[in-house]
């Protein structure tokens, strides 16, 4: 938990008025409604609500995969231009991400070595010697504890989910971004393996100074490991604000709902009247 | 890949249908080597020749003999002589003299021929029947008379300076000739056709046509399906409503009536094996294009395109390698279904007389044209057009159990 100010901190990310439409007519759905934000760089923000809050699209509107309805996005303080391929190629230097589920993040038929080539290669290293490149993977991987040369050769499939996901940080690790979006990315692995996946992104925020999105809907989790929260509810930013004012002294109605669904150990599991107050 | 070829020759269906397109396949390829030339020649003059072992009389009767006295010797030669229609006939002039059948079997040569000896008179005159059909009763005994009469054939040579016949050989019924011994034996396991043709050389060569024509034909109709499919699901937007639009503009109208109108205006100067081929390509892309396009769909979306996208690979490189490998099975099975498709339509096609023109190769269809033309099936000859309709319908068969079987092998629901 981390008590840090960044109002002050120049900007990384913000939205103004970002909006999210799907279907005409009768079918239409606001999946993102009206939202602005502003993430600042070295950030540790948390995006929390329920399935079906709007935080995936707005997730792939960062990104640059979806594009929004209305509204714009800032990126370092300048509108984001993804007009073209190669602009997109730029801003994606810029933003990464990290998948929900493991399993269907990486393609299964190419192998290891090719995703982590990959990602020197966007890093301009594609005229690097071999043994170089062998050398940046192998620091990549023991960056996750994880053994490149027991790696080498073999595909995603064969890794454990924990594995696939710790690839998937090595991955970072090697295109250091400015921002990292991290879709619910311990959603999908065992309690141990999240932790240390925890534990490897908040330890590569501090290392390369990134910005980390990240978006979950288990609001204790993002109480540990956040400077800031969004509550979304409805595509709409409901409540927001440094992690612990948000959930030690929540004001909206749908976040004070979302902390008493929280499970505790030790403590009779009454879900309903939960003293938000006293807790505090 | 390993695994997945494992798993599909675990699947008894593909095995199966593998194992007949092989066997197949292996017959066009050998059996012109054991049985060179070219498969159109006209070898017998005359039409639909029955299919059985034909030995040069000539030769045989220059070939050395060897005297075998078999008892049953006379009785096969009058059962030979007697066909089918003769014994009803028999049974016929039997129930003119008022003669009780009832008990007598048909094929019992010997009891057949007894009753006739005691019976038939050449002087009787039948009330009621014509001089034809008498006169044809007399043929019939004399010929039956004379096979067990006559003790050799003579053969005479013209003497030279005369010109007068001068016996030179006699052929004893007891004499043989070793089949192996005659220069000449021709076999025709299927016959020959209205033009005199092998019908087995003919059919392989045709097989092997046909298997051609489905082969381009699938591949052009899956190319043009998998590159539409892909471009529509991929691009979305205007690009897919305006590839939707064209495609289902070609499943509205009927594909065959398509194929017909396209066959007719091509005429028939143009329409060789690989141009029919073409044209059933083009006209049966459609249901690739949209299941393809609906895969796509489903796929674009997933992480790992997502992740693909993030790593800044090109739009191609992503429809190629993280897109198409997912769908690559799906293709392959497409791709078979329309070989089988393409066969089926050639045959149709060929069928209507709007088939390939050329008189240098046969294909299936064109085989089954000819012989409807020259009415096989209205005269028994059942070899001419049996084994080609066995042939397409194996063809088909076998592929349709590939694609069966693959599907049971990557669609888990279906597994057995």
């Amino acid at each position: 938990m981390s008590e840090k100010d960044f109002t002050g901190k120049p900007l990384c990310l913000s939205g103004r008025g970002v909006t999210r439409v799907f279907g005409l007519g009768d079918k239409k759905t606001v999946a993102v409604d009206h939202v602005d934000f502003d993430f600042h760089e070295g950030e540790f923000v948390s995006i929390v609500g329920e399935s079906g809050s709007g935080k995936t699209t707005l997730s792939k509107m960062l990104l640059g995969l979806l594009n929004p309805s209305e509204g714009e996005i800032l990126f370092q303080g300048q509108p984001r231009d993804i007009s073209t391929g190669k602009k997109k190629k730029e801003y994606w230097k810029g933003i990464q991400a990290i998948f929900q589920d493991p399993f269907s993040s990486f393609n299964t038929f190419h192998k290891i070595d090719a995703v982590l080539l990959d990602c020197i290669n966007m890093r301009g290293g594609k005229n690097l010697p071999m043994d170089k490149k062998i050398e940046m993977m192998t620091e990549a991987c023991s960056f996750v504890n994880l053994k490149f040369a027991e790696l080498t050769n073999k595909y995603p499939f064969e890794l454990s989910g924990g594995q696939m996901q710790r690839l998937m940080i090595a991955r970072i690790f090697l295109l250091k971004p400015k921002i990292l979006l991290a879709d619910e990315p311990t959603s999908m692995v065992d309690a141990c393996s999240r932790a240390t996946i925890l534990d490897m992104l908040l330890q590569l925020r501090d290392e390369i100074g990134m910005t980390v999105i990240f978006i979950t809907h288990d609001i204790g989790l993002a109480y540990y490991i956040s400077d800031t929260v969004y509550i979304m509810e409805h595509g709409k930013f409901v409540e927001y604000g440094k992690a612990d004012e948000v959930i030690l002294n929540p004001k909206a109605a749908y976040t004070k709902r979302l902390i008493s669904d929280v499970p505790k150990i030790h403590e009779e599991w009454d879900l309903s009247t939960v003293d938000l107050q006293a807790e505090a | 890949m390993k695994n997945t070829l494992r798993q599909l020759f675990h699947s008894g269906k593909f095995v199966a249908g593998f194992v007949i397109f092989v066997a197949i396949l292996l017959t066009v390829f050998i059996y012109p080597l054991v049985n060179p030339g070219d498969p159109l020649e006209m070898i017998g003059v005359g039409t639909f020749a029955r299919p059985g072992t034909y030995v040069s009389l000539y030769d045989a009767v220059r070939t050395d003999t060897q005297t075998l006295r078999l008892s049953e010797a006379d009785d096969n030669r009058i059962a030979k002589a007697l066909s089918a229609e003769d014994r009803v006939a028999m049974v016929e002039w039997f129930t003119t003299m008022g003669i009780d059948v009832s008990d007598l079997d048909i094929d019992d040569t010997d009891a057949l021929l007894d009753l006739w000896n005691a019976n038939y008179d050449p002087s009787i005159k039948p009330q009621g029947m014509t001089m034809a059909k008498r006169n044809y009763y007399k043929r019939l005994n004399n010929s039956l008379q004379e096979i067990r009469a006559a003790d050799e054939i003579i053969l005479a040579e013209p003497d030279e300076e005369s010109g007068a016949l001068v016996k030179s050989d006699t052929i004893s019924k007891t004499d043989y000739v070793n089949v192996s011994q005659v220069a000449n034996v021709k076999n025709l396991p299927l016959g020959t056709d209205n033009f005199g043709r092998d019908v087995l050389k003919e059919l392989v060569s045709a097989a092997g046509t046909s298997i051609v024509i489905g082969l381009i034909a699938g591949t052009v109709a899956t190319l043009i399906g998998l590159s539409l499919g892909l471009l529509s699901g991929y691009l979305g937007g205007f690009a897919d409503d305006f590839i939707m639009f064209v495609t289902n503009v070609f499943t509205v109208i009927p594909s065959f009536v398509l194929l017909i109108l396209i066959s007719y205006s091509i005429g028939q100067e143009q329409r060789g094996a690989a141009v029919v081929a073409v044209v059933i390509g083009l006209t049966s892309w459609t249901w690739t294009c949209r299941s393809v396009r609906s895969q796509v769909i489903s796929l674009r979306n997933r992480d790992h395109v997502n992740l693909s996208k993030l790593s800044g690979h090109s739009m191609i490189r992503i429809v190629l390698t993280d897109i198409l490998p997912y769908i690559a099975s799906y293709v392959v099975m497409a791709f078979i279904l329309q070989v089988s498709t393409g066969i089926l339509s050639e045959a149709q096609l060929s069928l209507l007389g709007l088939g390939p023109k050329t008189t240098e190769t046969a294909t299936l269809g064109l085989m089954m044209n000819w012989a409807m033309l020259y009415s096989a099936h209205t005269n028994g000859s059942w070899w001419a057009y049996f084994p080609v309709i066995l042939t397409i319908t194996l063809i088909s068969f076998s592929l349709n159990l590939m694609n069966t079987g693959m599907d049971q092998v990557f669609n888990p629901t279906l597994r057995d």
